[in-house]
């Protein structure tokens, strides 16, 4: 059963705000979606490999070559806050 | 002190030298105006797509072999998350459990002559993160950020806990390097942030095998900054577990200014990385029949050159090691080798007086003005009595200077020895005139003598006349 503390963990992880009453509401609804995915345990595969890709896709390549880059203007056009061609972010440490 | 020994292990990034970035189109070339080898999929825009570079693959495998690890039939990418302004997504495209290759070694050698082997764990393919500058400033203090090295290239490489001190771990990453450079997928260069270690190191009481409560120490920018830090966390732990303490787990920063690690963060927290599959990657699968061409094609590693060096050369193991720390010099040596066919010679010459103009003038050798046929051509003009050795090595420094051919700096500067008995003979003769006093100390058997007036006939002759030759005539001037 999922508890209040690892829907605590998973929100400071993902870095949301809380509130108690969201925390509670949360919990009681995570658990109803992990129980109902549970239903997949009930499934005997023993036989079946793990599925690294729902694509039966493999090896699939580029070639090592340069090509064109994005425009200085664009790259930071949409950043909230730029720089002489930065993104400007606040302060880390 | 003596009662504890350290476990170490290195955690050693290498970025590859493609032309391309891992998943996408833009340039993985180094510095570079800030966001300009950018395009929509480094920049972890919406809807864009990564595709694996092929050659990140080839140069992962050939890694994985030179280091004598199992290359996985089978691996994928996946995601670590984790939130800092370095990374676009908010995830950097990674290989958790199923890596391109595990279970490797490398025999490495400390400076006390012993050989050790340490384990690799794994090497995997992973994208670099961007470049963050700090601007200071107190409450003003901000960071930017440059998405240029998002997505290059990097091979991780995880050595197994088999490290027991720092100078130890300082000869491993050596030989790391050079057997990385030799196989020619990265420059390895500390300073340029193309190769960067990470290590992580705990102590236990002598003779235990359990292991102790281990650190993580960032920024370790040279092999230096490798052996003083580890140096230092060593002797810090062993001083907090001697005073019955514990050591925290905990990533610390190398302060090399200071000369001392600093706490950055604790574990706990930092370690949660929510890996999963990466949806937008498909699997590899390597074949046995890609993994044998690669093998086929690795060069030659500095271990079997040193032995080779050693068995065919007739060379010391000093000499071996210092001629193939670098390919290139190694290169250089054996084209010189294959065109004047002197080994010790010819070590002598690149290891000494080329070593010595390359240092003073902080050139390559793949750079270098003089080459390999060049100093053959100069090694044969010594031996068919053309110039002295002593001349040699200014013919040396002018071929340096200029890249001129040294028959051609022999001619231009009247460097020809002089082996002329009837030009030697008048000089031989002025310089016993003018120097009566040792004359008579030789006749009266001071050997010593004849050396010095060999000496003023050289400087007469500005280092010209043929050595044995003033040897002979004045000996037989001395002893009539």
């Amino acid at each position: 059963m999922l508890t209040k503390d690892q829907v605590e963990h998973v929100a400071l992880l993902a870095r949301l705000a809380l509130d108690e009453e969201e925390k509670e509401r949360y919990t009681t609804q995570l658990a109803k979606i992990l129980e109902y995915a549970a239903i997949l345990n009930e499934l005997d595969t023993a036989d079946v490999p793990p599925t690294a890709h729902v694509l039966s896709l493999q090896n699939v390549f580029r070639e090592d070559h340069v090509g064109p880059h994005l425009p200085p203007d664009a790259v930071v056009g949409n950043a909230p806050d730029k720089e002489d061609g930065f993104f400007k972010v606040p302060r880390i440490i | 002190m003596r009662d504890y020994e350290a476990v170490i292990g290195l955690e050693v990034h290498v970025e590859l030298k493609t032309a391309s970035k891992i998943f996408c189109h833009s340039s993985t070339a180094f510095g570079g105006t800030q966001n300009t080898h950018v395009c929509p999929v480094c920049l972890g825009l919406p809807g864009t797509l990564p595709v694996l570079n092929r050659q990140v693959v080839e140069y992962g495998i050939k890694v994985a072999l030179a280091l004598n690890c199992e290359v996985a039939r089978f691996c994928k990418f996946d995601r670590k998350h984790y939130f800092y302004p370095d990374l676009p997504k908010n995830y950097q495209i990674s290989q958790y459990d199923l890596p391109l290759s595990y279970d490797g070694y490398l025999d490495y050698q400390t400076d006390d002559g012993r050989t050790h082997r340490c384990g690799i764990v794994r090497v995997h393919m992973e994208e670099d993160a961007g470049k963050l500058i700090h601007r200071e400033g107190g409450k003003g203090s901000y960071a930017l950020v440059d998405y240029n090295r998002t997505g290059v290239p990097l091979l991780e490489i995880v050595s197994a806990p088999d490290i027991r001190s720092a100078q130890a771990a300082r000869a491993y990453l050596s030989e790391l390097k050079t057997v990385i450079q030799y196989t020619g997928v990265s420059d390895c260069k500390m300073e340029e942030g193309s190769l960067r270690c990470d290590a992580n190191v705990s102590v236990r009481p002598r003779g235990s095998d359990v292991l102790g409560t281990k650190t993580e120490i960032k920024n370790l920018n040279s092999f230096r900054a490798v052996e003083k830090a580890l140096e230092f966390e060593i002797a810090r732990q062993i001083e907090v577990c001697a005073a019955g303490g514990r050591v925290v787990p905990e990533t610390r920063s190398w302060d090399e200014e200071k000369g001392i690690t600093v706490s950055m963060r604790s574990k706990e927290e930092a370690h949660d990385y929510r890996y999963f599959p990466d949806p937008d990657l498909v699997p590899l699968v390597i074949s046995p029949s890609w993994i044998e061409r690669v093998r086929r094609e690795l060069p030659e590693l500095p271990a079997a050159r040193r032995r080779r060096y050693q068995d065919e050369f007739g060379l010391s193991e000093y000499d071996a090691r210092v001629l193939t720390a670098a390919r290139e010099t190694a290169d250089y040596f054996e084209e010189c080798v294959r065109q004047y066919p002197h080994p010790k010679v010819v070590a002598n010459w690149v290891m000494g007086d080329l070593a010595r103009l390359l240092n003073a003038a902080q050139v390559e050798i793949g750079e270098c003005r003089v080459r390999p046929g060049g100093l053959a051509a100069l090694l044969r003009l010594i031996d068919d009595g053309t110039i002295s050795g002593k001349i040699a090595k200014g013919v040396l420094e002018e071929m340096f200077a200029t890249g001129k051919e040294p028959q051609a700096v022999v001619a231009e500067k009247g460097l020809v020895q002089i082996t002329d008995p009837k030009v030697l003979a008048p000089v031989v003769d002025r310089v016993l005139a003018a120097n009566p006093g040792p004359v008579a100390d030789y006749r009266q058997g001071k050997s010593k003598a004849l050396g010095f007036l060999v000496g003023q006939v050289m400087k007469e002759t500005r280092g010209k006349a043929n050595p044995g030759l003033v040897n002979a005539l004045l000996k037989e001037k001395l002893d009539q």
